[in-house]
């Protein structure tokens, strides 16, 4: 099969508005007979359901919180990125697009990633009428600030609470919708599988997870804005049940799974500070604005950080990139707190941590001003953590905060099942190797707000799509699919729980598929993976009602759903010799311990194929071309 | 550390439901309270018994998904501390804690901790937005809102809607609740098109949905992990009221 990206032909500038030309319409009275399938309500989720109700389509909202309102987009800390130009500052459309390019380490689509700087402009335009409230300068106009990547301060903000204000924002205008009736609310659900009848997506099989019982829903086309897989991690900065489900059945049905071994570590989290630690939490990026990151010059050096005198401070990022310093990219920043870690000069009692300094910058403005930017941020360190940062440096270190990789998708961000588009985190399509900070924000809106109503309308107007009902075999099997393997998991009965296979294997991957990746490291795992999955299959417990919620069992289908997808996300690392961006591999860097890519040869969006249980998953290549923005070796110097 | 719990257990929305006791050994002060349970629970799953059902998500204190009574009050003895940033060290060995859901009519429980919060948003599907559609309103920066308002208008913004001010009230009431986005919209130009509409709407779902009246206890502002301040609440009396006189739309 050969992947068609199905990028329109002409100039940059000009394919998206000529796509929109091009693209098949629905007429506003035939809307209403269509059922559109949303699963998630985060950013990308609750902004294509009320979009797409706006429109007069019949939209059917799945999620698996209490509320929608509690998706993890909410989390989200720092800002969204938009080519406003408000400082006049030399911000444009072509700069985001190229800082995206380049940020992404020349591993996304040209084509993509110009529409998203397209569309940034328009996402605040939305956000801001719907009374986000964004940051304010004193006359009132938008306030910006500087990010990871970036020259330009282009990022719009609220407080160190961007996520949950954009969010709290596309969930009204969703339940503005359900008031009218076009958008059907479903709490409490969880995807487990997606119906095709014809080839196409037709369908879902959900789990209430307050009375247990499996759901079925049909629709005319099936929208997958479920998020991440940064959890297969066990510690991450991603929410306690944010889970690769949905998107692992979605690929066990058909859709291909692209680049997962591009995953982001965030550099400025708190460190681990224990086994019993269920999750990690993240400073936002904003922090490196006016924090200074350093390390002891000394190994061992474990006097307490303000008995450390100015001359023995290493500020190894502002001295190894003096143009970007503080502000590199999240991947270059985290390589970096590795290797000081590696070098023996981490701080903290694991010595796996290192400071990031608000000295200087308190010093200069002042308590206060600190305060108004990141106070919630130091008050989240002061209770996780009981110290003061106002006063001794924050310790950091490295986590898993996002992964790139995703389901693969065209340009209309349907996936290799017609019908079935994948939005926001789940697809892979805009970020490459790296993700800018406050770029996640930007993407999962613009393809809920902006991209999906066009390329979804020309989906519906262009294929014929028979009326199905939730009594074909198509659903019978899927049900009883699903049914099976909530079954097996009660039947285990053994000894381990969930969490503690779930610990093991994301130790496994943080240790062998984490910061820096080498083929032995990677073929350990692939021999590992499979042991464990077998020990949870052969030892797993799972106690509890099936007819009833039941908060274990949600949780081991999904550790069970991880201990097969991590075979993929190793297989990709293994594959992938080069490296770029998120995924680093030791045998292939600069002289100076820079990543280092190899264009000749892995050019591609690497795209899996599931070939059945037991088998190897066949791998597609996409290959990657640049017209407008020449790929050279990233430099942040 | 060890603590001893003293636990609803309810197993479905029908059960009467019963205070179980367990005890949590080796408990660390760094432990935040959720991962102190995480560890109960473990120990109770490899017994092969139903771990305790309580919510959570995102354990940073901003998805609002936990919450429930530690000893009496929400969320736990930290002032505005969500449950899942509540660490261990606010708590002495061998202490005595008795957990349950949040109380209120309009909650109803659905098993253990775990309550039905659903009625929230019925609220905010009242009137808690703005009416436009995705498309093309005009330039974010037309729109000038002093520094001043804008601020205000986020402190109210922040709630998370975990229900703690419920739970706290005597009367059950959600008024800070609502409060909060009925003062962030009606604080911001882009809410004054329906600032009457707004208010009666969700005033008049809050009371259809069961949650009682405000008295002025101040209860709920007293636990909001957010520390939403009720002056919301005298906000939003206000706009009812000149809602009612202005009418409807």
């Amino acid at each position: 099969m050969t992947l068609d990206s199905k990028i329109p032909g002409g100039p940059l500038s000009d394919k998206w508005d000529r796509h929109r030309f091009e693209s098949k319409l629905v007429n506003p009275a035939n809307r209403r007979k269509y059922t559109i399938i949303v699963v998630g309500t985060g950013l990308a989720g609750a902004s294509a359901a009320s979009s797409l109700g706006e429109l007069g389509y019949n939209v059917l909202s799945f999620c698996i919180q209490d509320s929608p309102r509690r998706a993890h987009s909410i989390a989200a800390q720092g800002g969204i990125n938009a080519a406003k130009n408000y400082q006049n500052d030399g911000d444009s459309i072509q700069r985001l697009f190229y800082d995206t390019v380049k940020g992404g380490d020349y591993r996304s689509r040209e084509a993509n990633v110009f529409r998203l700087a397209q569309l940034s402009v328009n996402i605040i335009d939305q956000c801001v009428a719907q009374g986000v409230p964004f940051a304010r300068e004193y006359g009132g106009l938008l306030d910006n600030r500087s990010f990871g990547g970036a020259q330009v301060s282009r990022t719009f903000y609220a407080r160190g609470q961007t996520g949950q204000q954009l969010l709290l924002g596309a969930y009204q205008s969703m339940m503005r919708q359900v008031e009218k009736g076009t958008v059907k609310s479903f709490s409490n659900r969880e995807m487990l599988d997606v119906v095709l009848i014809d080839g196409q997506a037709r369908g879902v099989i959900v789990r209430n997870l307050t009375t247990g019982a499996i759901e079925r829903y049909a629709g005319h086309a099936v929208l997958l804005c479920t998020g991440g897989y940064g959890t297969a991690y066990y510690l991450s900065t991603n929410a306690v049940n944010s889970n690769v489900t949905a998107a692992w059945r979605a690929h066990k049905r058909g859709a291909f799974f692209a680049n997962p071994c591009y995953t982001q570590i965030h550099p400025t989290c708190i460190p681990v500070s224990g086994s019993h630690q269920s999750k990690l939490t993240l400073m936002s990026e904003s922090l490196r604005n006016d924090g200074r990151v350093w390390v002891p010059k000394t190994q061992g050096d474990k006097r307490s950080p303000e008995q450390i005198p100015e001359a023995e401070r290493d500020y190894y990022l502002e001295r190894r990139y003096p143009s970007f310093g503080n502000l590199v990219p999240r991947d270059v920043a985290s390589r970096n707190a590795k290797s000081v870690c590696d070098e023996g000069r981490g701080v903290g009692d694991s010595g796996l941590a290192v400071y990031l300094d608000f000295k200087d910058a308190i010093k200069r403005l002042g308590d206060d001003v600190i305060r108004a930017r990141y106070g919630n941020l130091f008050d989240m360190y002061t209770k996780i953590t009981d110290e003061n940062p106002y006063r001794v440096p924050m310790r950091i270190y490295p986590a898993i905060h996002y992964t790139m990789g995703g389901l693969w998708v065209d340009y209309n961000l349907m996936s290799t099942i017609p019908g079935l588009h994948v939005l926001g985190e789940a697809n892979f399509s805009d970020h490459g190797a790296n993700r800018l900070g406050a770029s996640a924000l930007m993407q999962g809106l613009a393809d809920g707000y902006f991209v999906i109503p066009y390329t979804l309308a020309h989906y519906l107007g262009s294929n014929a799509l028979p009326a199905v009902s939730t009594d074909h075999d198509a659903f019978n099997e899927a049900e009883a699919n699903v049914q099976g393997r909530i079954d097996q998991l009660l039947s285990v009965k053994g000894s381990k729980t969930p969490r503690q296979l779930h610990r093991e294997l994301g130790g496994l991957l943080w240790d062998e598929v984490g910061m820096a990746r080498t083929d032995v490291g990677l073929r350990r795992a692939l021999q590992r993976i499979p042991e464990l999955r077998e020990e949870f299959w052969q030892n797993v417990s799972v106690p509890g009602p099936q007819n009833n919620m039941n908060k274990n069992l949600e949780y081991a289908g999904r550790v069970a759903d991880y201990l097969e997808f991590a075979e993929v996300l190793t297989l990709d690392a293994l594959q992938r010799t080069e490296s770029a961006g998120g995924h680093f591999r030791e045998e292939s860097q600069t002289p100076d311990g820079e990543a280092m890519r190899d264009d000749d040869n892995f050019s591609y969006v690497a795209a899996w194929e599931y070939q059945g249980a037991g088998k190897p998953p066949a791998l597609h290549k996409e290959p990657l071309t640049f017209e407008y923005v020449k790929p050279s070796q990233r430099s942040y110097k | 550390m060890r603590i001893f719990l003293k636990v609803w257990r309810q197993a479905s929305p029908k059960d009467r439901g019963e205070f179980v006791d367990y005890t949590a050994e080796d408990v660390s002060p760094g432990m935040s309270f959720l991962e102190m349970l995480d560890v109960v629970n473990e120990g109770l799953i490899v017994k092969g018994q139903d771990p305790i059902a309580f919510d959570s998500d995102c354990r940073e204190g901003i998805c609002g998904t936990c919450g429930f009574m530690v000893s009496g009050i929400a969320h736990g003895p930290e002032h505005g501390t969500t449950v899942c940033q509540l660490h261990m060290r606010r708590f002495k060995d061998n202490e005595r804690l008795t957990l349950e859901p949040w109380r209120a009519k309009a909650f109803p429980v659905i098993k253990d901790l775990v309550v039905d919060r659903s009625a929230f948003d019925r609220i905010i599907q009242a009137g808690g937005y703005t009416s436009i559609n995705a498309g093309g309103p005009q330039d974010a920066n037309a729109i000038l809102i002093p520094k001043v308002a804008a601020d205000k208008a986020m402190d109210s913004a922040a709630c998370i809607g975990c229900g703690a001010c419920v739970a706290a009230c005597k009367n059950a009431s959600a008024a800070l609740f609502a409060s909060a986005k009925v003062s962030h919209l009606a604080l911001l130009p882009q809410g004054q098109p329906e600032r009457s509409s707004r208010v009666v709407a969700m005033v008049e779902r809050h009371d259809a949905e069961g949650f009682g009246s405000c008295s002025n206890e101040g209860e709920c502002e007293a636990v909001c992990p957010k520390e939403i301040p009720i002056t919301n609440i005298a906000r939003m009396n206000r706009e009812y009221l000149k809602g009612m006189l202005v009418g409807r739309d």
